[in-house]
């Protein structure tokens, strides 16, 4: 099936998502969508797959337009979407898994093949297991995966359970397959089985569109590549286009990179030994890290890898599974949160609007939540110098009584260093300059450093590249459910360590784990 | 997502839409407050009409049952007291977010404490002394019940919904067990309750009418406590942080769960209070209908307010005049008396259901303007 985006726009509030894209994908070819975090490419993927409506431009499918109002419709019309994080059913088993939505899909015709055909309204009533059975392990067998349709999807990996979704997509008779970071978190020989299929499925005649990070999947797989970049269409390129090209579409032109002069110092701001972190689905560990003052680590990694979990475990928001923590010195293993915001540590989230500020509160309000010593009654007055003076400071785009949700994004992130205390011993970031433009992300870090040369030390977790060689002493490196050790920027290259983000980290690598992490979905 | 437009200081001129929004939004605020209202009426005057009753005649009969004569007038004030207190309380709850309908137990928890303190101390002690006691109380029943509830909520993650609904099932079943067990009233053990109270610890009431003054002015003056600390203090704002996003207000150094706490507590310490002043002034006894289900109605009032305090008192004395006008409707129209409540309920559906709803939504509130 050929796939025709015409134009398409979508905004979120003030954010253009997708701007004026336009691209063609061939029947019987694997289309690769590059682009770093926030480009559109999930936007674009969405639109595809029903979830979300255009603002304006069409879509075609083998020249025919189509209005897509939900997933069933683009299912219907042979798109099938196959997730980062597959939509199943964990308490279902297999076969029941590849069954669900299936009548209705039936009936709505669209080439899928119908179970037990001319058996009338009774095969829409009963689940017909048998016949579900045997198509379920013939496709399976075509595709060389194994499956067994009578284990729970819940005790699957993720590549099984990928596996399982995407020959659901075809029994439903998929004719374009999208693909999301499908190679994240899924073990090697998974991928190999992954890619096997999909090289099958173009054979057969089938559009496959895949959404990756990876430029080592990219180039294994696809024919054709489109890189998108803050929601444009940045340029296209044939492959073998080579990886070079590829990134520097992705990232825009490679700035020359301005000295830095170093600001770390004596004396050890944090200090991590041994220390085991994790959520329900990764586990990590990091043998040493010794943090010094004014030293500015970079986090680098696929976003979902872990980062955010080490952040929010050096600012105490998370309970460390083994090992110290020690912040200045003070040993802070299984202390509270305040014990924390008392050792100096600053916590800036990624999430400005949910998670960093408080929707529905002004500037000032956030001022006086801020306050160090609050006695009982707010004093408006004070509160309102003391806000015109971070206002002032951070040269913030608003008022005192303007709602921090009515800012902009740039204008949250210096609200939010405004609210943090002036003499941090350590100031953890997540993604400090998203959605910034590049004065405005330039300022940013000219008031981290700021800090930095005044003895604070800065983690912070980015996806790009630039920004992590740019700024950072020494950079870790998530990937697959590890961190790296620290590498120093002075050893690194933009390409090697966009080879580490995609798997090769030094270290010797232990035997992949059995589900290994699998990364969070695009915000 | 993507990059905004530029931000840079300087480039475009400085917004104010807090100003700005504050003058538009009034008259949408008042059609937001007025279009349910007249929905609702509209509503049960069908209602009537269909029950073969004229609206007018339902409308003169509520009046003329609320405030015919003094004494209906004096028990609409009655009536009115506990529903401010816990209104009072349920304005904490809420602005931290919290869909608190356990203020119906802690209200009868308050009156099973004060009435257990006033068996336990009289006559041991001098009566005005042995009523403060049986208020504190009630008052401290009331937060225990609203800690429990609370603890439930922050360390068992049960929904605060279900907790305050079980807490309420707990509180009616020790009420039942104490009027036909251990208080039961010599020899009958009834639904009417337990042995009176010595008149010696009822509260004075306005000339021989229910209405006890005391009891009114410690609502009013709980009323505006609450609007006080809730506009004015550091605490109340750390409550709507917390209502409005508790991750964030997290992430910004604020306990959220000991603010959650915190606001259960005060909620059941009001409605306990109010629960001691029904026994106190109003039924001098315990009994299973104790609350007479206000701590509901009180829910209602403060949904319907949109959370505002200023708002409460009124629509309080609104909904306790429907509440004692009714009252008087199975005689003069041989209509049911739940005639009110329908319309209560309407109301307030009508106004969480209305298209021009201010901002409803869960914890969203706005700065106290009372």
């Amino acid at each position: 099936m050929r796939i025709e985006i015409e134009r398409v726009a979508k905004r979120f509030g003030p954010v253009n998502a997708n701007d004026d894209v336009s691209l063609t994908i061939q029947a019987g070819a694997v289309h690769g969508l590059l682009g770093e975090n926030g480009a559109g490419k999930s936007t674009l993927l969405r639109i595809l797959g029903g979830l979300l409506r255009p603002d304006a431009g069409r879509l075609r499918f083998d020249g025919r337009p189509v209005a897509l109002d939900s997933p069933a419709d683009a299912l219907a019309a042979g798109v099938g979407v196959l997730h980062q994080e597959p939509l199943d059913f964990p308490p279902l088993t297999v076969l029941e898994s590849f069954l669900v939505a299936r009548p209705r899909a039936a009936r709505a015709g669209g080439g899928a093949r119908a179970l037990l055909p001319g058996r009338g309204r009774a095969a829409g009533v009963f689940l017909p297991r048998r016949a579900a059975r045997e198509e379920l392990l013939a496709l399976a067998a075509r595709f060389g995966f194994s499956v067994d349709p009578d284990e729970q999807v819940a005790r699957l990996t993720l590549g099984e359970r990928q596996q399982l979704e995407l020959l659901r997509l075809l029994s439903l008779g998929a004719r374009a397959l999208l693909l999301d970071e499908p190679t994240t978190g899924i073990s090697g020989a998974q991928q190999e089985a992954l890619f096997s299929a999909l090289r099958r499925l173009k054979q057969d005649g089938k559009a496959i569109v895949l959404v990756s990070h990876k430029l080592s999947d990219v180039e294994a797989l696809c024919d054709r590549v489109t890189v998108l970049r803050q929601g444009k269409v940045a340029g296209e390129a044939e492959m073998p286009a080579g990886a070079a090209r590829l990134v520097a579409l992705m990232f825009g032109k490679a700035l020359a990179l301005p000295e830095r002069l170093p600001t770390a110092g004596d004396g050890v701001a944090l200090a991590l030994e041994d220390v085991g972190f994790g959520d329900h689905r990764l586990d990590l560990r990091l043998a040493r890290l010794a943090v010094r003052r004014g030293e500015v680590i970079g986090l680098a990694g696929l976003e979902g890898s872990g980062q955010r979990l080490l952040l929010r475990a050096c600012a105490g928001l998370l309970r460390v599974r083994r090992g110290r923590v020690a912040i200045g010195g003070a040993d802070l293993t299984g202390r509270p949160y305040p014990a924390f915001l008392r050792a100096g540590a600053g916590y800036l989230p990624a999430d400005r609007r949910r998670e960093g500020l408080i929707a529905g509160l002004s500037i000032e309000e956030h001022v006086a939540l801020r306050a160090p010593r609050p006695g009982v009654f707010l004093r408006p007055r004070e509160i309102r110098r003391a806000a015109e003076r971070a206002i002032e400071a951070l040269r913030i785009h608003g008022r005192p009584e303007t709602p921090v949700e009515a800012l902009s994004g740039g204008n949250q992130q210096r609200a939010q260093l405004a609210l943090l205390p002036g003499d941090l011993a350590l100031l953890l970031l997540e993604q400090p300059t998203r959605g910034l433009d590049i004065a405005s992300a330039r300022w940013v870090w000219e008031q981290l450093l700021a800090r930095c040369r005044a003895g604070t030390a800065l983690l912070f977790a980015s996806s790009e590249l630039d920004e992590l060689m740019r700024y950072s002493d020494r950079i870790l490196v998530f990937s697959g459910g590890r961190v790296s050790p620290p590498v120093s920027v002075a050893d690194l290259t933009l390409d090697r360590l966009g080879r580490m983000i995609g798997g090769e980290l030094d270290e010797p690598a232990p035997a992949p784990a059995e589900p290994a992490a699998p990364a969070r979905s695009d915000p | 997502m993507s990059p905004e437009p530029a931000d840079r200081p300087g480039s475009s001129a400085p917004r104010s839409p807090g100003v700005r929004r504050a003058w538009a939004a009034w008259p949408g605020e008042v059609a937001s407050r007025l279009a349910p209202l007249a929905l609702a009426l509209a509503f049960v005057a069908g209602l009537c009409a269909l029950l073969g009753a004229s609206p007018a005649a339902v409308a003169a009969a509520l009046w003329d049952g609320a405030f015919g004569s003094a004494d209906q007038a004096a028990r609409v004030l009655a009536t009115l007291a506990p529903l401010l207190l816990c209104g009072s309380g349920l304005l904490f709850t809420f602005r931290a977010g919290l869909y608190h309908l356990g203020v119906e137990g802690q209200l009868v928890l308050g009156a099973l404490c004060a009435t257990g303190a006033a068996r336990a101390l009289w006559p041991g002690l001098p009566a005005g002394l042995v009523v403060a006691l049986c208020v504190a109380a009630g008052a401290l029943g009331g937060v225990l019940w609203g800690a429990l509830t609370g603890a439930l909520h922050t360390r068992g993650r049960v929904s605060e919904i279900f907790a305050g609904l079980g807490m309420n099932f707990v509180a009616q079943g020790v009420v039942l067990y104490l009027v036909f067990g251990p208080w039961k009233r010599p020899g009958v053990a009834s639904m009417a309750g337990t042995e009176p109270l010595d008149s010696a610890l009822w509260l004075s009431t306005l000339g021989g009418t229910e209405l006890s003054p005391a009891a009114l002015l410690l609502a009013a003056l709980a009323l505006v406590g609450t609007a006080v600390v809730l506009g004015r203090t550091h605490f109340g704002l750390r409550l709507r942080a917390v209502g409005l996003s508790p991750e964030a207000a997290r992430v910004l150094g604020v306990p959220a769960a000991r603010e959650m706490l915190a606001a259960f507590a005060i909620s059941g310490a009001l409605a306990g209070v109010a629960g001691a002043l029904q026994v106190l002034g109003t039924f001098h006894r315990l009994l299973p209908n104790v609350s007479s289900h206000l701590g509901f109605l009180a829910l209602l009032v403060v949904m319907l307010a949109g959370r505002r305090a200023a708002l409460v008192a009124p629509i309080a004395l609104f909904f306790s005049a429907l509440n004692v006008g009714s009252l008087k409707l199975p005689m003069t129209l041989g209509l049911e008396s739940s005639l009110s409540g329908v319309l209560q309920g309407v109301l307030v559906l009508l106004a969480l259901l209305s298209p021009w709803k201010a901002r409803v939504g869960r914890g969203g509130g706005r700065p106290e303007e009372a």
